[in-house]
């Protein structure tokens, strides 16, 4: 069995996404941990393999062909820890998301308190809420009991009381859960995470346990009226993912060994690093991670340690991409489009998705569609997660997004691009950023990889982001104005390290881009005209230090929020035109 | 590279594993032979419960309610009957329904009420050859066998008849009239409503399309004959692999089993066709890696739905008119043209 992740060790992170399976190999090179290389498979969780192990496997020999080293043996088993030829690896680490949405069962107490919270911790990872239950909900015990015996959940949640408070309200709860485990076929039965009154924990343990598929409990996610702490709970969470996962595909248990049980679900990870960053950075601003998925669009928003995650399974870019039309109308997507093409192809393309996750666009009209696809479905899911972010954070003004710096943004439509510009834009469409803020583009999926690495290393992470292992797509200044379009809103001045100086004058409605290569820094100085805020507030000039990225420094003057035009010609004309400002054609 | 697999075979030994949700009666015996509407496993479901709460009506703790309750767990009980009393104070609990008691505990009793009888059929014709004890059966036949990407979840066989002369043909109401009643219909596209409230009322007692538009799905779950899609949701023609292969088996028996694709599960929709054979054919191959000379359909735009031969991998990563960088192979078209294609969008026709 490998040893878990420790300084000094070579390091294999796997990654089973719903298309692609993910070897990632870190070492040490001239005393710094590195990201070395990757190697991709198909995910092999579907049938007809139903076990990830062999697309685990394909994803390890890739890497192999890459590096030239070898970590599995002619039997195609791991080898471990590293040989003094070189062969094998020290330590593994993994992260799942591939699987259908789980479905997930919430019950609480009272709507707005133990609900409304074990609704938040459902919401950080792959599940779909099938029935709440709660004290408020007037049906009769035995309708509840119906409807989980009818829907069937892969997993029920249940939190409720405070520590040491209510305890017969949350025992009639368990009773029902109890009754419908005890109804269902034992490979049926779901598994369940308790968090909620404490001093129920051994009641749960023994009522529970012998009834679902696995039981988990976490410490109480409402401690008090007051308080609410997700955190343990979504790390329970986390865990308990990989073992719902088992029912559907085998490999889980073989993974879990060679991980030493380092197995956690992708968006965790994500989170959890993103958290890690926060803390370690400490800004005043937040600092948000975002990854359009297949499995899941994942949002982690960090603001100094404390993490708002919300995984949408229903805003992924792969089989539930058909029902985003639930959410949208299909002019929500085309308005994204700079080119003109029909909404029944649209919708053609999302249904075709839909039926085929992992297969990506072959001509440019997919691709227009697919970019156009993914900003609707990160602008739904940035809606939901906003309601999670906590109060009081800064933000230049209310219905726009809080301040963030960095943004780092990883998925397949992200990184998978003819070129960054289009990455660039897509983000700056969807997320809409306000002030200063550095984009970042995660395009070898490290940020999950590191988030699980960073649970026994936590300089790993830090090492391996410092080495320029992320792509800087640019630093960008997005100004908020009540200016007339085409009236001047801001002066840039651009000083570089040699000294020389690039000037702008900005109109409302316009998008710039200045040179400012990856690698480079320069010092930027604002001056806002007619009360335009860049970050400084209204009208407040500024300087600061940046740095270089892919496409440059931009300034989006477009306007927050940004309103497309209606006359579809000429949005199109618009967007063509940003797409070439930014590279993107 | 791996390789997804689509079953267009002429000629193939289909195994099909099924099985009830929940345990109940298998109905077959080993080396019966059943048609595909045949039901060989039933159960019976509870649709509702009813929980009588004992210790709270009669006002007593739940241990003396426990002592007074008559009933015990499978006891099938009629509406009336008398489930707990108190003789002390002469009262009495009654069942509300007729039904079965599941548990009783706690000082209350829970009885399943409603029951519904959950038929599993067969799906497929063909000789029982393994019995899944108090779940389902194993179901061996030989023919022909063509996967289909959408169902409605119905099954159903009958003669099959073809109204379609060539794949991007489009099925409309004045081409079904009564002469068609009671028949599986080889049709194309299908994009209106009508149509498939029309072979309702017929009833035809299965459809095969070659694309359904996405607004009709909730249509054509209603319907209550099965319903099968070839190649996709939206506008697209038969791939031409499977209508030579429906179209030369028309007027033969044909089971259409609409099964909703499920990739985890690996169920999906597919017509059978029975045929006689000497000796057992061989098994389709499920898992398959991208060779040339593979025929393989491709399952995106420009080209989705069309069928090619695999003639080349190309090394490496390949730059596609999308401007992505993929894996990727020459396909040639029927008409000749050569094609390049993401590897990840084709599956293997075999």
């Amino acid at each position: 069995m490998p040893a878990s992740s420790v300084e000094g060790d070579t390091l294999l992170v796997m990654d089973v996404g719903a298309a692609i399976t993910r070897a990632m190999f870190f070492d040490v090179v001239e005393g710094q941990y590195r990201f070395v290389a990757n190697g991709q498979a198909p995910s092999t969780a579907e049938a007809p393999y139903k076990d990830i192990g062999e697309g685990v496997r394909q994803a390890i020999e890739n890497l192999q062909a890459v590096t030239g080293r070898t970590f599995l043996d002619t039997d195609r088993n791991l080898i471990t820890p590293i040989q003094e030829d070189g062969n094998g690896i020290d330590a593994v680490a993994a992260t799942i998301s591939a699987g259908p949405t789980i479905k997930t069962a919430v019950v609480g107490l009272l709507d707005d308190v133990s609900l409304a919270s074990a609704i938040r911790l459902a919401e950080t990872s792959y599940t779909r809420i099938v029935e709440t239950i709660s004290l408020n909900d007037h049906r009769k015990p035995e309708e509840h009991l119906d409807i989980l015996l009818h829907t069937r959940p892969d997993l029920v949640i249940i939190a409720g009381g405070t520590d040491s408070g209510a305890s017969h309200s949350v025992q009639r709860m368990l009773e029902i859960v109890g009754l419908a485990c005890h109804l269902l076929p034992p490979e049926k039965r779901p598994a369940a995470l308790f968090a909620g009154n404490q001093s129920l924990a051994k009641i749960v343990q023994s009522s529970l346990e012998p009834l679902t598929l696995t039981l988990r409990l976490s410490p109480n996610i409402r401690p008090t009226l007051d308080t609410e702490d997700l955190d343990p709970a979504v790390k329970e969470l986390a865990r308990l993912i990989p073992e719902i996962r088992k029912r559907y595909y085998k490999g889980v248990d073989e993974l879990n060994l060679w991980t030493n049980g380092h197995i956690l679900s992708n968006a965790y990870a994500q989170g959890r690093m993103i958290r890690f960053l926060s803390k370690a950075y400490g800004a005043t601003k937040g600092l948000l991670g975002l990854d359009v998925g297949v499995s899941a669009t994942t949002i982690a928003a960090g603001f100094n340690g404390k993490i708002a995650l919300s995984a949408y399974p229903q805003f992924g870019f792969g089989e539930n991409l058909a029902g985003l039309l639930q959410y949208v109308g299909l002019a929500d997507i085309t308005r994204w489009l700079a080119l003109d093409i029909p909404q029944e192809a649209v919708r053609d393309f999302l249904y075709q998705k839909s039926l085929y996750p992992a297969t990506i666009p072959a001509t440019r009209e997919e691709q227009a569609i697919a970019q156009s696809v993914a900003r609707q479905a990160l602008i739904l899911a940035l809606q939901a997660a906003r309601r999670n972010f906590p109060q009081g954070i800064p933000m230049l003004k209310p219905g726009l997004l809080p301040l963030f710096e960095p943004i780092m943004a990883s998925g397949g439509i992200l990184t998978n691009v003819s070129n960054l510009g289009q990455s660039l834009l897509l983000l700056l469409d969807a997320l809409q950023p306000v002030g200063v803020t550095t984009l970042i583009l995660d395009q070898n999926h490290l940020l999950t990889a590191l988030g699980v690495a960073s649970e026994r290393n936590n300089i790993m992470p830090i090492q391996v982001l410092e080495s320029g292992a992320f792509t800087n797509l640019a630093t960008v200044v997005s100004v908020v104005s009540s200016a007339n379009y085409g009236t001047k809103v801001l002066r840039a001045r651009l000083t570089y390290e040699n000294g020389n100086e690039t000037t702008v004058e900005v109109k409302f409605g316009g998008l710039e881009i200045l040179p400012l290569p990856s690698g480079q820094i320069a010092r930027l100085s604002l001056q806002p005209l007619r009360h335009t805020d860049a970050g400084f507030g209204p009208g407040r000039s500024g300087s600061i230090r940046i740095g270089g990225g892919a496409v440059g420094f931009v300034i989006d003057a477009r306007g927050r929020p940004l309103v497309l035009p209606g006359d579809p010609v000429r949005r199109r004309e618009l967007i063509k035109k940003w797409l070439w400002t930014v590279g993107g054609i | 590279m791996l390789a997804p697999v689509l079953h267009i075979l002429p000629l193939a030994t289909i195994l099909r594993e099924r099985l009830l949700p929940i345990p109940g009666k298998v109905k077959v015996h080993l080396n019966q032979k059943v048609a595909a509407t045949d039901v060989i496993a039933e159960t019976a479901w509870a649709r509702e419960h009813v929980l009588l709460d004992v210790a709270r009506t009669l006002g007593v703790s739940v241990e003396a309610a426990n002592r007074l309750i008559r009933c015990k767990v499978g006891e099938r009980l009629s509406q009336g009957s008398i489930v707990a009393e108190d003789g002390i104070i002469r009262r009495t609990i009654h069942v509300p329904r007729e039904g079965r008691v599941v548990a009783v505990g706690g000082g209350k009793i829970l009885l399943e009420v409603g029951n519904t009888n959950l038929e599993l059929r067969a799906g497929i014709p063909g000789i029982i050859t393994q019995i899944i004890p108090d779940r389902g059966a194993v179901i061996q036949t030989a023919g022909a066998l063509i996967q289909g990407v959408w169902g409605n979840g119905r099954v159903d066989a009958s003669m099959m008849y073809s109204l379609i002369d060539k794949p991007d043909d489009m099925l409309t109401v004045d081409r079904l009239d009564a002469s068609l009643r009671g028949l599986v219909i080889l049709a194309g596209q299908c994009r209106d409503a009508e149509v498939l409230q029309a072979a309702a009322e017929l009833p035809l007692r299965g459809l095969i399309l070659s694309s359904l538009l996405p607004l009709l799905i909730p249509t054509a779950l209603q319907m209550r004959y099965p319903i099968t899609v070839t190649d996709g949701l939206g506008h697209m023609p038969m791939n031409i692999a499977a209508f030579k292969l429906l179209s030369t088996n028309c007027k033969r028996e044909a089971a259409v089993n609409a099964e909703p694709y499920d990739r985890y599960k690996g169920t999906r929709p597919e017509v059978i066709v029975p045929l006689p054979v000497s000796q057992d054919p061989p098994l389709p191959r499920d898992e398959e890696t991208f060779v040339p000379g593979q025929q393989v359909r491709m399952r995106r735009a420009p080209h989705a739905g069309e069928i090619g031969t695999l003639v080349n991998l190309r090394p490496g990563l390949t730059s596609l008119p999308s401007g992505l960088r993929a894996t990727a192979g020459e396909v040639r078209l029927d008409t000749g043209e050569q094609i390049l294609v993401p590897l990840i969008n084709l599956e293997v026709v075999g």
